[in-house]
Formats: structure tokens, sequence, C-alpha cells
């Protein structure tokens, strides 16, 4: 059962769950490599948590395996957890108990020897900027400060695959920033983490995405690489009156797509260098003042947008 | 924008000194803002920035300490049941009841909001054509998929056809083209006038405003159009580098001469420089810690680089309960 070694850190072939008749998660095939930061990306409803609980060995698959580390998750999940970290979306946290008892707590829990739960302790406190508040009640905390010491109480010991539920729902850019470079120094220790998460502007970040729809994933590359396959490219169109810019370019020759954004339209045409031109020409044909027209590199929502809205229509 | 509008709108929202301390606790912190008719304004702040503070006293439900703040022609301090009356309120999370059907919740919130009688059936048609939602009328809530509810739970805020309407981090969480969707219908209606104020922390949601106002503090720190901050306020020359260690790529350009701040962004170090002059040396810098870095390119800032810049500037996390 436990397989050669590779640099596959989590190997998941055909998976399904289903909730009754309801199809969670369908035919869900995926490899992440040692060190990645793998992001699974999609709406809520998507069945990315479902996906993380199966992985996680909490929620039993209908059909499918699930490796990690070479260690079969369905079969030897007590195993299988001793390589894994799990923090759910509602990380159960101490209210009642303080920073620093909540952080004992995780290291007695899961048997830290004390010289190394200390070190440990104290190096994450500090890059979670929780230094001086380690005797402020956990229910006292914000939520970005709530999410950080789920963080350290799941990181307490040392996980090859760290899985994080939504980790940053709720949290502001600021604490997130410090969130994220915790995850790009655990990555440089060697750790596989995979995090699932709602935000597209998020997903980023991460080494490689899998846009999940409707219990399937769908398109799975790097950041850089979706984006190539974005049909078609962004044009921002700046305009005072941005909304009858974009009135205007409704039914335009070569306009795949017409968001109307607070100061700008932006535009996703088939061909950028072409259209640009036109779009220009048109606008002005009707008097429609604008300040400038440039391209702009998609984000990650554009793509999901232009690859799975065809796909899967809201209902 | 406001001056090339030939006829001046009236401010729909206007504050003015308006403070709220709680002890010796400054929440919101002499806040001037002037919002006209038909305008989105984002209230973008961090967690414990003030804005729900601001939203309440908005909302009439928060009495100022200090300053004073006039919604729809009321002053909050002294009409806070008409400053009610004439304002829809929307948060994504917590708008609906779950367990009433579509017409169920409807019927709810037109009762609270006093809708006419002899208008609420023309008015739920309305917000039940709007939400796309014909057909389904004795559904459940909880069966809806998000992009429904959050579509219904705007219905229901604008039942009573408010002049402002407030929107609390709207689409969190929802599915891409479905809160696009939405986006479309709120520029819709402030199209046809009302005034709607949006507070979150998410960027993205921030980019489908006229305006922004970044509060920190309690205190607003800039205000402007999306790209009027994204060029303006980073003080500085934003550029990526790719390098094989980022985190000790970090740790070096944290400390080199130049760089106001660096941060990880997915593959690459994002850094901010007092002066685009010094971008070409540091791969060599990098290099002089083993560490193998491309050139570095010059990219535009996101909303995101311009928040953590404001906010991190003078801004001591903890400083706020």
């Amino acid at each position: 059962m436990i397989g050669a070694a590779t640099d596959i850190a989590v190997h998941v072939q055909g998976l399904i769950r289903r909730f009754g008749s309801l199809s969670a998660v369908s035919n869900v095939n995926l490899d992440i490599a040692r060190g990645e930061i793998f992001g699974l990306v999609g709406p809520d409803g998507a069945g990315k948590t479902t996906i993380m609980r199966v992985l996680a060995g909490v929620l039993r698959p209908n059909a499918g395996t699930v490796t990690i580390e070479g260690i079969d998750v369905v079969s030897m999940p007590e195993l299988a957890k001793s390589q894994i970290s799990y923090m759910p979306q509602r990380f159960g946290l101490y209210e009642d108990l303080t920073v620093a008892e909540n952080i004992f707590f995780y290291g007695e829990l899961f048997s830290v020897p004390r010289a190394i739960r200390r070190e440990r302790t104290g190096a994450l406190v500090d890059a979670a900027g929780l230094r001086g508040f380690e005797r402020r009640l956990a229910g006292q905390l914000s939520g970005g400060m709530k999410q950080k010491l789920g963080l350290i109480c799941a990181l307490i010991h040392t996980p090859k695959v760290l899985l994080l539920d939504e980790p940053t729902t709720g949290v502001d850019p600021v604490s997130r920033r410090d969130f994220w470079a915790i995850l790009y120094g655990l990555r440089e220790e060697g750790v596989t983490i995979i995090l699932s998460t709602a935000y597209m502007d998020e997903a980023e970040r991460c080494s490689r995405l899998a846009l999940v729809s409707g219990g399937e994933i769908h398109h799975c590359d790097t950041p850089a690489k979706l984006k190539q396959a974005m049909p078609g490219a962004l044009l921002a169109v700046s305009a005072d009156n941005p909304r009858a810019a974009r009135d205007a370019l409704v039914g335009a020759p070569g306009v795949l797509g017409l968001l109307l954004m607070g100061d700008r339209v932006n535009v996703r045409v088939d061909d950028a260098d072409m259209r640009e031109p036109e779009l220009r020409e048109r606008l002005a044909g009707r008097a429609i003042p604008v300040m400038a027209i440039t391209p702009v590199e998609p984000a990650i929502e554009d793509v999901f947008v232009a690859l799975l809205g065809k796909e899967r229509r809201d209902g | 924008m406001d001056n090339l509008d030939p006829t001046p709108s009236a401010p729909t929202v206007q504050m003015q000194g308006l403070t709220k301390r709680f002890g010796t606790f400054v929440a919101v912190d002499d806040l001037d803002l002037t919002i006209t008719k038909g305008e989105i304004v984002g209230f973008i702040g961090p967690n414990g920035a003030g804005k729900s503070t601001t939203l309440r006293m908005l909302c009439g439900l928060l009495r100022p300490s200090a300053g004073s703040a006039f919604v729809a022609g009321y002053d909050v301090a002294r009409h806070p049941e008409d400053v009610r009356a004439h304002i829809g309120y929307m948060s994504q999370k917590f708008s609906l009841y779950s367990d009433l059907t579509v017409r169920e919740n409807l019927q709810f919130f037109g009762g609270m909001y006093h809708v006419p009688r002899r208008e609420m059936a023309s008015r739920m048609a309305q917000a039940i054509a709007t939400a796309g939602l014909e057909g389904r009328e004795d559904a459940l809530v909880a069966t809806l998929a998000g992009g429904w509810k959050q579509r219904l739970a705007l219905g229901c805020a604008i039942l009573h056809r408010p002049p402002v309407l407030f929107l609390d981090e709207p689409t969190s969480g929802v599915e891409p083209e479905a809160r696009r969707h939405f986006w479309d219908m709120i520029h819709n209606l402030a199209g046809s006038g009302v005034t709607i104020l949006v507070s979150t922390h998410y960027m993205d949601e921030a980019e489908y405003c006229n305006r922004i106002a970044l509060i920190n503090a309690g205190k607003l720190v800039a205000l402007g159009s999306p790209g009027e901050l994204r060029g303006r306020e980073l003080g500085g020359e934003l550029f990526e580098i790719s390098c094989n260690m980022l985190g000790a790529g970090l740790a070096k350009l944290r400390q080199a001469p130049g760089v106001i701040d660096a941060a990880i962004f997915g593959d690459k170090l994002h850094v901010l420089l007092r002066d685009s002059a010094t971008a070409i040396g540091l791969p060599l810098l990098l290099s002089q810690g083993g560490i193998i870095a491309g050139s570095p390119n010059r990219i535009s800032a996101s909303l995101e680089d311009v928040f953590v810049q404001l906010v991190s500037r003078g801004h001591v996390e903890g400083a706020h309960p």
C-alpha cells in the first residue's frame, strides 16, 4: 500500500461522493506534486469542501482512490492523518482560552515534544504577527487574527500535507498577506499545501489551480497558463460615463463580453489589436468621451467566466 | 467626475466631522464625505477600521458622538426613523429567511418596510421578475442557488423603493457569472438614481464602485475612483521579480536600500521602489545572497497593493480591538 518514492504528494483518481441523490463531487482526478501550493477555486457549493474532507480522511468517498504521501486515505485514514494537517472552515478554537493556551492544547493533542513546540510556537507567533497577543482570549481576536491562530494550531506539528478549507474567508487583505507569507515559508520547507477558496483574486497566488464548478474539475493549470487559455483578450475602456460606453459597445463586432466596472468597462474581444481602433471609432461616433483604451491582463475570474460560463448557467 | 456634471445633483449622503467614540476608543474619527445621487461608493477598510460603525450611524442605529450625518435629507441623530424608512440594506449572508419561501420572504420584507398594500402585488412581481425567479415563488429559499438568493435579497431590500441602498459584502462566495449579473443590476439601480454604499474588504467588489473611500483606524485615508487610487496612492514604483528562493529573496529585498516594501505574490516577488532606477540592480543584489533572479518587470498596482500600502503606513495591528 505504501507507494514507491515519487514527487507526487497527493493522488486522486475517480473520486465520487454523493449525498443522497445529490452528486457533490463527480469523477475528480488530481495529481499534486510535493511542495506545490495547489488551489481549488470555485464558488460556494461547487464541491470544494467535500473534496477537502475526503482528502483529510474525515469523509469516505463513494468511489475512487485517494493517496497522500503514498498512503491510501480510504483504507488507512488514521495512518494518513499522521501526514496531514487539516484546517476546516470553522477551526475548533477554544474561545474562552487564550492564544497561548490554544496553541498549548493543540501541541498536547498532536503530542509535540515540549522543546520543539516552544521553538515552533515562537516562530509561528512572530510570523503571524500575534506577538503581544498571547494572553488575549481567542474569542476576542479579530477575524483575521483568529484565522492565523487556527493556522498556528494546525501547524504545531509538522505535517507533510497541509489542507486548508477557505482559510481566508472574512480576512482582510493585510492579514491575508501575513497568512500567505506563512504559507510560502512552509512551502520552502517542503510542505505541500492544498487550499480551497471562493476568491478568484486569491487564487492567483497558488502555483497551480483547479477550477471547480458543479462538483467537477474543469480546468487545471498554473495561473499564467489558465490566463493564456482564455479565449480572446481584455481591453479596459476608461470613460467618464462607463455605463454609456458599455451600452454603446453592446453588439459591437468581435466583442465577446462586457463588464461594467466603477470607472471603466472591461471588454473581452476576439482580437485586441484589430478591435481597439474599431471600439474607439464606435465610441467616438456616438459622442462618448473615452479617456483610454488599454489592454489588461485577465484576472482568474475573467478566465473562470470565459471558460465555464457556457458550460454552466446559473440554474 | 462630479465637476464635469453640468447639473450637480444634491448630496444624498453627507457626513461632516462624523465621530463615534466607545469610551476612550475612537471608532470613527472626524469623517467628512459627500455622496451624490446615483453614485456607487465603496467603503473599504480592514476589519475593525470603523466601516460597520459608520454604516450603523448612517442607518440611524447608532448615535454619533460628534459631527453630523444626513441620509436622503434626514439627520441620522434627530430622525433615525425617517432615515430607516428611506434606506435599503442587504448583506449576502444574513438577509433572507431560509425556511420561508421566496414569496413569504418578499411579503415579510414588504410588511417590515411598510410597502403600501395596494402596491405590494406589483412590486413583488417586479422583484421576482428581476431576480429571474418566475415559477419558483413557492420554493424554500434554502433550496435556491447562491446567485438567486443574492438577487432575491436585493429584491427584498429595494421593495420599498429606497433612494439609498447599503450593501455589506454583497457578493462574497457567489458564482462569478451570477456575481457579474448582480453588479449589472446594481449599476442599473444607480443609473435610475439610487445612491449605493458598499462596505467590503474584497478588492474585486471595490472595482465595481465609482469611488472608493478607504477607511483605516476610523479615518478616511484615501478617496477616488479605482483608477485614481491605483495611479496615485502607492508612493512608489511597483516591480515584479521571479526568483528561486522566494523567502530568502523577500528577506533580502526588504533590507535593500530604496525598497519601500516587498511581498511574495504567487511564484514571484512584488517590490515597491522609491525610484524605478533601483530596479536594474536588484538581480545582482539577490545573487549576493545566492538567489537566482530574473530581471524585474514594471507592473501596474492592483487595488490590493494600494490598500495594503496605505493601511500599513502608520498602522499597528491590534491598535483596534
